[in-house]
């Protein structure tokens, strides 16, 4: 090989061990090669490379099955590079104990935003809970009907102005939002329930490690366990990518505080 | 081996278990729940998936997710837990899993009444859910043939990757007769190549029921449509048919309804009158050309009855399959009563004598229901 100047020299000629770059940031093995449809500042995207990283940590690729919800993550089964399966609005955790009960040897989650878990399908996602269904729900909420464009959703926010209520969310009308992640903490089946958040670095490590703990409950086969993720829906909060951080900051998190609702005893690490 | 006293629901349930169906989803409703109850008890003795889901919705989406992961599954339900997993019905049509449902029917509409009933004919055959399928559907009028049609459901669930329902009226799932169960099939080892079981070693699968591009649904529409057609020309059809020769008036009807117009033909037929029976055993795919060339084959019929218990359903289907060769006519019960021999050999009676009247082929009828 023909020893090139060093500013002509390109990075494949250079062997390895003498490179100075080293790769910190690559495409997870558990996703697809494929652009999302996500809108800019969406947080869909970020939760999708956390759990793939997750997946991919864990080696549990190959073993892993999606059930995909109704909403934005519609079509969640062409992002993450695993076998998958789409279910009816809500019916994810019904169908994910479908295939559960048929491979219990392998890593079942769904993916679902709030419109799909708590509204159409919070009878299925509760009696899965309840029922210790050994599965893995991550669950994004953004306040919103994503897909349908910025509807109210069970987890809008007091006075919140969508699409179907302009006058903002009446609580005499509507009712008050429903916090998930505490109330499927109150099931004995659910042996992890927490809530995070994406609105900066620092919390969406936090994030990672709650998803990763969550599906190493399912690998021990203890039980239902669930991340509830306070997600970013700019284009339907009608805010740009930077402003919608800061409203999960200051507006969401007032409402769904983070916190750790249930951890079962076998899945507290122990501090050094 | 040997014949024994046999309840409907068991026999549905036994034969399912015996056709190796590893795993059972359902909800409790009369007059189907024996049948739950017997899988709750035999399949968890036999190391297989039993669950009492929450709702009907709940388990038809429990079969949905088994079904996409490759096993042998059933539910089972009655008309107003029908009308519930319809929704899993149309999505297991657009993502061709095989399934097997037993609908043992009730009066509607409404929460009805638990007595027997033909009313989900049209639901079953020509409305399962939302878009355009069919499922198969049997229909068996004993006990012997519950446990029959039930093992053929599971074959061709998976020819045909489709959903299969069985459907009977109460009576049939309530009454006990002698009949014979089947040896005990293995339970499959192996899941199809298409069924998500982890991609391992190889592309990942991908179940889905979803195609937003118009075009792309379309091909999904075709060939879907391509299968259905493929079904009804597979000779898949099944019907049985009594005393047809030298027959004026042709009794039409499935389950229940056929079994009691069988009585009532047999003893006019004793007593030399012209009348036969015709019993489609599949609803879907429907004997249409073998109902069509009734006529033709027997230049002696005259009329065509049809006996259902509801309001005129499958009648629409005999007419479209007659298309006016001969008047069809129809008598009915609904509401959960089933006829009698005699109310049923009396309208055959009425229409001879109306015969007798008017000679000639006439043009058909609109049929009426008789109160």
């Amino acid at each position: 090989m023909a020893v090139l100047p060093f500013n002509e020299q390109r990075i494949d000629d250079v062997p390895v061990r003498e490179r100075h770059e080293e790769l910190v940031y690559n495409r997870p093995k558990a996703l697809t090669d494929r652009h999302t449809h996500y809108c800019p500042g969406c947080t869909h995207g970020i939760a999708h490379r956390l759990v793939a990283e997750v997946i991919d940590e864990l080696g549990i690729r190959e073993d892993t099955i999606l059930v995909a919800s109704v909403g934005c993550s519609v079509f969640a089964y062409n992002y993450f590079e695993v076998d998958s399966c789409e279910a009816a609005h809500g019916r994810a955790p019904a169908m994910a104990t479908g295939v559960k009960r048929v491979h219990p040897d392998k890593i079942v989650f769904t993916y679902q935003g709030d419109g799909d878990l708590a509204s159409i399908g919070m009878g299925e996602i509760i009696h899965t809970a309840a029922r210790g269904e050994k599965i893995t729900t991550i669950f994004i909420n953004n306040a919103v009907y994503g897909m349908t464009g910025g509807q109210m959703a069970p987890t809008s926010l007091p006075g919140q102005k969508t699409t179907s209520s302009p006058f903002g969310r009446d609580l005499m009308l509507c009712g008050a939002p429903i916090r998930v992640a505490e109330l499927i903490a109150n099931l004995d089946g659910t042996v992890f329930s927490v809530r995070r958040s994406l609105h900066d670095a620092r919390h969406i490590i936090q994030a990672k490690k709650a998803i990763r703990t969550a599906f190493e409950a399912q690998i021990k086969g203890l039980g239902f366990s669930i991340v509830e993720l306070l997600s970013s829906c700019p284009t339907n909060w009608g805010m740009t990518a930077t402003e919608s951080l800061d409203w999960i900051r200051d507006s969401m998190i007032p409402t769904y505080p983070l916190g750790d609702y249930k951890i079962a005893p076998e899945l507290v690490t122990k501090k050094r | 081996m040997a014949k024994e006293l046999l309840k409907g629901n068991i026999a549905f349930a036994e034969a399912a278990i015996r056709a190796g169906c590893e795993v059972y989803f359902g909800y409790p409703i009369t007059p189907q729940t024996e049948l739950l109850e017997h899988m709750s008890q035999r399949m968890v003795e036999l190391g297989r998936v039993f669950l009492q889901a929450e709702s009907e919705v709940a388990a038809v989406n429990m079969v949905y997710g088994a079904a996409a992961a490759g096993a042998r599954v059933m539910t089972s339900s009655s008309s107003p837990g029908i009308s519930l997993m319809q929704e899993g019905f149309s999505y297991m049509a657009a993502s061709n899993v095989p399934a097997v449902v037993i609908d043992i029917m009730r009066g509607g509409p409404g929460l009805g009444n638990i007595q027997p009933s033909q009313s989900d004919y049209n639901q079953v055959t020509k409305s399962a859910g939302h878009g355009d399928f069919h499922p198969i559907v049997l229909a068996p009028s004993t006990v012997q043939e519950a446990i029959d049609l039930t093992t053929l459901a599971f074959d061709l669930a998976e020819k045909y990757r489709t959903l299969v329902f069985v459907i009977a009226d109460g009576t049939i799932g309530q009454m006990m007769e002698p009949a014979e169960l089947p040896e005990m099939k293995p339970v499959k080892t192996e899941h199809p190549a298409w069924a998500v079981t982890g991609a391992k070693g190889r592309p990942r699968n991908v179940i889905t029921s979803l195609f937003l591009g118009a075009e792309e649904l379309e091909k999904l529409n075709i060939d879907l449509q391509a299968k259905l057609l493929m079904i009804q020309q597979d000779e898949e059809v099944r019907y049985d048919a009594a005393h047809l020769e030298g027959a004026e008036v042709v009794v039409v009807g499935f389950g229940t309804a056929a079994r009691v117009a069988q009585t009532a033909v047999n003893r006019m037929r004793a007593q030399g009158l012209p009348v036969g029976l015709f019993r489609p055993i599949t609803l879907w795919p429907f004997p249409e050309k073998e109902i069509a060339q009734l006529p033709q084959l027997y230049p002696t019929i005259k009329t065509i009855l049809v006996v259902e218990m509801n309001a005129g359903q499958m009648v629409h289907d005999v007419r479209e399959a007659i298309a006016g060769q001969v008047p069809v006519r129809f008598t009915g019960r609904m509401g959960g009563i089933v006829p009698v021999p005699e109310e049923v050999e009396e309208e055959i009676r009425r229409v001879l004598t109306s015969l007798s009247a008017v000679t000639p082929r006439k043009e058909a009828s609109n049929g009426r229901v008789a109160l």
